[in-house]
């Protein structure tokens, strides 16, 4: 492999099943590594914990978006029934609480939703159609039956021979130098 | 006492013994074969069926809704019917995609897919008659809070108004939901595809995902967050197409029950709706492995439970029509079941309370030709339904002299047939280049994908050894 001339991304070892997988990232973790992944085709569950990853964060973001979309759900119909346009309806009183509980909650629950999925598209850096992993010809079985370890070379205890090396125990079956 | 116990398993959720290699390629394969000749046979009919559509819908735009067969004590015909009807349809996608999830029910996986897809066609095709039920379409803007040189803004105590909020909220969110659930199977086709083209748009699309876990940790976490706000959206969605009704004081429409009787309705047609295509595309597309006979059988209970919810609340409209001591109310119910539309009520009640109890026999859940049928004869019964309550009520309320009778006109019935073929094309489009099953769930769900399947080094363990 020709190493001299571009910056190396990481290494990209690949593990059988999601057991092996599973056994690989607790040993990552423990090694102390810090900037890896494990990719595989679907969610692992008790990856997490294997990883060593704090909780996800997303609750606050939707959380935030849902406050947005009530009170502003809120604000709109008050200030515009009260305010800016009060129209007398049978006698209802303007600021008509009641009826306003519909449009509040679907504004809370639309406001929410793209909280949760702009929030989880920020979170996961996407869209990022450039990823150094897409080099390699192997990675694309990651969305059909890959389970893949990536140690990435900006993590301190990262060394080309040593990650190699420690991998390979680990159980890799087949390992591969990723390019930036 | 000695007691006699047996362990009788799950019914594994996928069948053939499938390698999660063998279950990618039997969805991907799909989409990256050639269409088969059927496919642009039928594609064409349902175009044919859309241009229908857009041709009725610019002859009525140009003419005006006199073109209907609206009249004076019936202001709402078939448009409300079918808008009310394809509505109620779409709620089974979100039910399968959000309701089913939080319950971890995980058959849900081989038919979410395809039933969210079907939520989003089918309240396009029900968006439709309200737009253009106003009238004078080019205002329609007016509905939205939008400011205008009028200095106007939309009344907000009207349950018209909520309906607006209450399905273009549902239309984004379902849209929403549905796009983050594909996103790791475009990533799957994106890698397989060998065209360019396909390469571009689906990586596109796929927004470079890469299935590493800190990405898996933020997706889920989404996923079930959706799933959270989903669930009351879809109950809100149709309590709030009950209250256009409900919230008025016409008999016949001013009940309390209309709510939980609406989901519970649509909820039934849904899912019915999600059978009659489930049928045909698992027997076309050979997918029997993933979408199963246990599959069938689970739906048709929820088509028979939410079919005796549906009877339950008939037979309870009329109990309190009598109990409530009001004329009119009495009347109204009456006059459905016994008035001038009484063939539209009993087509109503054969098809939706009657029919479903065939389903308590085991023999008929699991028969694929007892489900096919019965599936359309329920949302034939539910499009009655919705017929029943909204034009009996209308045609004969409280002062005789108003009376009236109410029959649609060619426009409103080739307008109805249209509205298929917004649906089905959309739907083939979407069985031709979109994964139809969710490839990513599915494997979840196979028991390989469960760390547990292996031990601590993570070989496999034998499965014989296993059964506890």
């Amino acid at each position: 492999m020709n190493t001299k001339e571009h910056k190396t991304f990481g290494i990209l070892a690949e593990f059988k099943n999601p057991g092996h997988l599973m056994k690989a990232a607790k040993l990552t973790n423990k090694a102390g590594y810090k900037k890896f992944d494990c990719h595989s085709p679907f969610p692992i569950h008790g990856m997490d914990d294997a990883m060593g990853l704090k909780p996800s964060q997303l609750g606050y973001i939707v959380m935030a978006h849902g406050l947005i979309g009530f009170l502003g759900g809120l604000a709109l119909q008050i200030w515009t029934s009260t305010i800016a346009y009060p129209i007398n309806i049978s006698g209802k009183p303007f600021m008509n609480l009641p009826a306003f509980v519909p449009v509040t909650f679907e504004l809370t629950i639309l406001l929410s939703a793209f909280g949760a999925v702009f929030g989880m598209f920020f979170l996961n850096n996407m869209p990022k159609h450039h990823n150094p992993l897409f080099n390699s010809e192997r990675f694309k079985k990651v969305t059909d039956d890959g389970f893949f370890v990536v140690i990435e070379s900006s993590d301190p205890l990262y060394n080309d021979e040593k990650t190699r090396k420690f991998l390979e125990d680990a159980g890799a079956v087949h390992l591969e130098l990723i390019e930036e | 006492m000695s007691q006699k116990t047996t362990y009788i398993p799950e019914p594994e959720l996928v069948q053939g013994n499938h390698t999660f290699g063998s279950i990618t390629s039997l969805v991907a394969d799909i989409v990256e074969t050639p269409a088969p000749r059927w496919w642009y046979i039928v594609f064409a009919i349902s175009s044919l069926l859309l241009g229908l559509l857009l041709a009725m819908l610019a002859y009525l735009i140009w003419e005006g809704t006199g073109v209907w067969g609206l009249n004076n004590p019936v202001g709402w015909g078939w448009a409300i019917v079918n808008f009310v009807w394809w509505v109620g349809i779409g709620h089974a996608g979100t039910l399968i995609s959000a309701i089913l999830f939080l319950f971890r029910q995980g058959w849900r996986t081989a038919i979410n897919r395809f039933a969210e897809a079907m939520t989003i066609f089918a309240v396009m095709c029900a968006g439709i008659f309200p737009a253009v039920h106003v009238g004078r379409i080019w205002v329609i803007y007016w509905v939205f809070p939008l400011p205008n040189q009028m200095q106007m803004w939309p009344n907000f105590n009207s349950p018209l108004l909520w309906d607006v909020f209450a399905v273009s909220t549902y239309f984004t969110v379902s849209l929403l939901f549905w796009y983050v659930g594909l996103v790791p199977d475009l990533a799957t086709l994106r890698d397989r595809v060998k065209s360019k083209i396909g390469k571009l748009v689906y990586g596109t699309f796929a927004l470079g995902w890469t299935g590493g876990n800190r990405q898996w940790q933020h997706y889920e976490k989404s996923y079930l967050i959706l799933a959270g706000l989903a669930t009351p959206l879809v109950l809100s969605v149709h309590t709030i197409v009950s209250f256009d009704f409900a919230v008025s004081i016409i008999p016949g429409w001013h009940t309390t029950i209309f709510p939980p009787y609406f989901v519970a309705g649509a909820v039934f047609s849904g899912f019915a709706m999600v059978m009659t295509l489930m049928l045909i595309t698992r027997k076309v597309y050979g997918l029997e492995d993933i979408m199963t006979i246990n599959h069938i059988e689970k739906m048709n209970i929820i088509i028979l439970v939410t079919g005796n919810m549906v009877g339950f609340a008939y037979i309870m409209e009329f109990f309190i029509a009598w109990y409530s001591g009001f004329e009119y109310e009495k009347f109204a119910f009456v006059n459905r079941a016994f008035g001038p539309y009484a063939w539209a009520y009993w087509i109503m009640f054969l098809c939706n309370v009657i029919s479903p109890q065939f389903f308590w026999s085991k023999k008929m859940r699991t028969s694929i030709t007892a489900s096919f049928i019965l599936s359309i004869v329920v949302n034939i019964g539910m499009w009655f339904e919705r017929f029943v309550i909204t034009v009996t009520s209308l045609a004969q309320d409280y002062i005789p002299a108003s009376w009236g009778y109410y029959s649609p006109t060619w426009v409103d019935i080739l307008t109805y047939v249209g509205t298929f073929g917004l649906f089905f094309s959309h739907f083939l489009l979407f069985l031709r280049f979109l994964p139809m099953v969710a490839i990513a769930e599915i494997k979840m769900v196979m028991p390989q994908a469960d760390p547990h399947y292996y031990d601590e080094d993570g070989n496999e363990l034998n499965q014989a050894n296993e059964s506890k």
